[in-house]
């Protein structure tokens, strides 16, 4: 069943179109992720679901609610983790978690929420002495505190380093699985892959596709790379002419060769013909990244 | 509401800065200039009124100006670049609580400053305390909400926390030279002196109730209008991010 339904949201900035006629929806339950590159219009989204924005055009409902005009009731449903969104220096941890629960009228017990997010022993800590990666837990603790219904995470990693960034993917799996349905804005391919059920592929302030991460990559399935260097000059006409092959590139000393069906064998026989051993050599599938330049015509990171 | 207030209220004892300026450092310059003997000798150029006795309610106003116009926009606009505002509005709880929030623990802050500064008056220098305490109390928090609303002002108007800084600077330079906090106000010229009885934070209410005249309601009154257009205007006009 959809929580959230978004239909043909537009927003402008000075003229600028920020989100373009973006429709999608999420279900109850799942891991949804908005994912797109720096300023394709992430933010500008869910902060309109937020309700801290006016779209300029077109409907949202969040559990029924209109998020402007049911402003009250959708902060007490909805747990946001803003971007770049910080607390008073000398605030303890343990202090702006009680705070913050005494704004919901059914708050959860911030000790456990702590414990839960291995924060147990920074109660007394002052904001400004925590770490990148403590910050943005304590910031997911503020999301979660009023028992929210649906949690927005908005890059929710950035900035940290990949043991946190794990530990923290290993957390909004337990988000969800404690029954609360998020919305993961991203631009990391590795954490829509690794997190979400389904994704909605956002560039340039358009929806250009909405799939599972399996069911995107599938849009390029079959196309694989062999990568390798060739351990004496060949002549790269000898592979495109294969069948299996669709185009060669030359990265320095190295070939990659992008093709269909057992490329692999297919490559590795003409270098066995003309006895050239192939260095360094690695197969790679198709992942996000290829259904992005696919579905794009761009890379992901720019 | 009082969760956000006591919150407040412990972030503001843990800045020392703050308290020091804020609560300590008008008794501590009384006790300064108090230690200097001319100053705590009858004069007859201040009309057989000691330096110290004329300079109390230039004290008053420095702690004041200091909550009103340094510590208010400072702390106001950086809880919003650093968005502390933004994440109040993804909550049940309105930004604006907490900016009621800041002014109430002036209020408090501002009540004790003030008390203190009494005591040690009353205490060490024998200063006549205000001859009417009610007058005088209405003043201070009349004045303290004036000088908090145009400090709400230049936080709603300045684009980023350091500017904040700046532009409260300059009013409270202002707001410090007509209360007479650089010079005695007897050394000031008269027009300069009938300004400063009705900028806030109010000198003019504030010698009237010490010498023990009920306020003029005219004092007090230039005091409620600008608490009130300042005020409004900083509530229309403020930028929550």
């Amino acid at each position: 069943m959809a929580i959230i339904e978004v239909v043909d949201l537009v927003k402008t900035y000075d003229r600028k179109v920020a989100v373009d006629g973006v429709s999608f929806t999420v279900d109850e339950g799942e891991i949804f992720g908005i994912l797109g590159p720096n300023g394709a219009g992430k933010t500008t989204t869910v902060e309109c679901v937020e309700g801290l924005h006016t779209p300029d055009g077109g409907t949202i409902r969040v559990d029924g609610l209109d998020p402007r005009r049911d402003r009250a009731e959708l902060r007490a449903r909805l747990g946001v983790q803003l971007q770049q969104s910080e607390l008073p220096d000398r605030i303890r941890v343990g202090e702006a978690l009680d705070l913050y629960a005494s704004f919901y009228r059914d708050p959860a017990d911030w000790r456990e929420l702590l414990a839960r997010l291995g924060l147990a022993d920074r109660a007394k800590t002052e904001y400004r002495k925590l770490s990148g990666g403590q910050k943005q837990r304590v910031s997911i603790a503020l999301a979660l505190i009023g028992k929210p219904k649906v949690a927005v995470l908005d890059e929710l990693t950035t900035g940290l380093d990949p043991q946190a960034r794990r530990d923290t993917w290993d957390l909004v799996e337990q988000i969800r699985d404690a029954g609360v349905t998020v919305v993961l804005v991203t631009h990391f391919m590795e954490e829509a892959e690794r997190l979400c059920d389904r994704i909605a592929l956002i560039d340039a302030g358009r929806l250009v596709a909405v799939d599972s991460p399996a069911g995107l990559v599938s849009r390029v399935d079959g196309e694989q790379r062999v990568r390798f260097r060739p351990a004496a000059p060949l002549d790269v006409a000898l592979l495109t002419e294969l069948p299996e092959v669709s185009h060669v590139e030359r990265h320095g000393p190295q070939l990659v060769v992008t093709g269909t069906g057992n490329l692999l064998h297919a490559v590795t026989s003409v270098l066995a013909r003309n006895q050239i051993v192939a260095a360094d050599l690695r197969i790679e599938q198709a992942g996000l990244d290829d259904a992005f330049i696919r579905l794009t015509g761009r890379k992901l990171t720019e | 509401m009082l969760k956000i207030v006591k919150t407040e209220w412990k972030l503001f004892l843990r800045e020392p800065s703050m308290v020091v300026f804020a609560v300590l450092f008008p008794t501590v310059l009384l006790l300064v200039l108090g230690a200097i003997p001319a100053l705590r000798t009858p004069d007859p150029t201040f009309g057989d009124l000691r330096f110290i006795d004329a300079y109390v309610s230039s004290l008053v106003v420095i702690a004041l100006a200091f909550l009103g116009l340094n510590k208010l926009p400072t702390t106001v606009a950086s809880y919003r670049e650093k968005g502390v505002l933004r994440r109040f509005s993804t909550t049940p709880v309105h930004p604006a609580r907490l900016l009621v929030a800041q002014v109430l623990v002036n209020v408090i802050a501002g009540v004790i400053s003030i008390v203190l500064l009494m005591v040690v008056c009353w205490a060490v220098f024998d200063i006549d305390l205000p001859h009417h305490p009610l007058g005088f109390l209405v003043t201070c928090l009349l004045g303290l909400l004036s000088l908090s609303a145009l400090g709400l002002l230049v936080a709603a108007w300045a684009p980023n926390a350091r500017s904040a800084g700046g532009w409260a600077t300059v009013v409270f330079m202002l707001v410090m030279f007509f209360g007479g906090a650089y010079l005695p106000r007897f050394l000031l010229p008269d027009f300069l002196n009938v300004i400063g009885e009705y900028l806030p934070p109010g000198v003019g209410a504030l010698q009237e109730s010490w010498l023990g005249v009920a306020p003029d309601p005219a004092h007090l009154g230039v005091l409620a209008l600008v608490t009130l257009v300042a005020g409004t205007v900083a509530a229309k006009s403020f930028r929550w991010e």
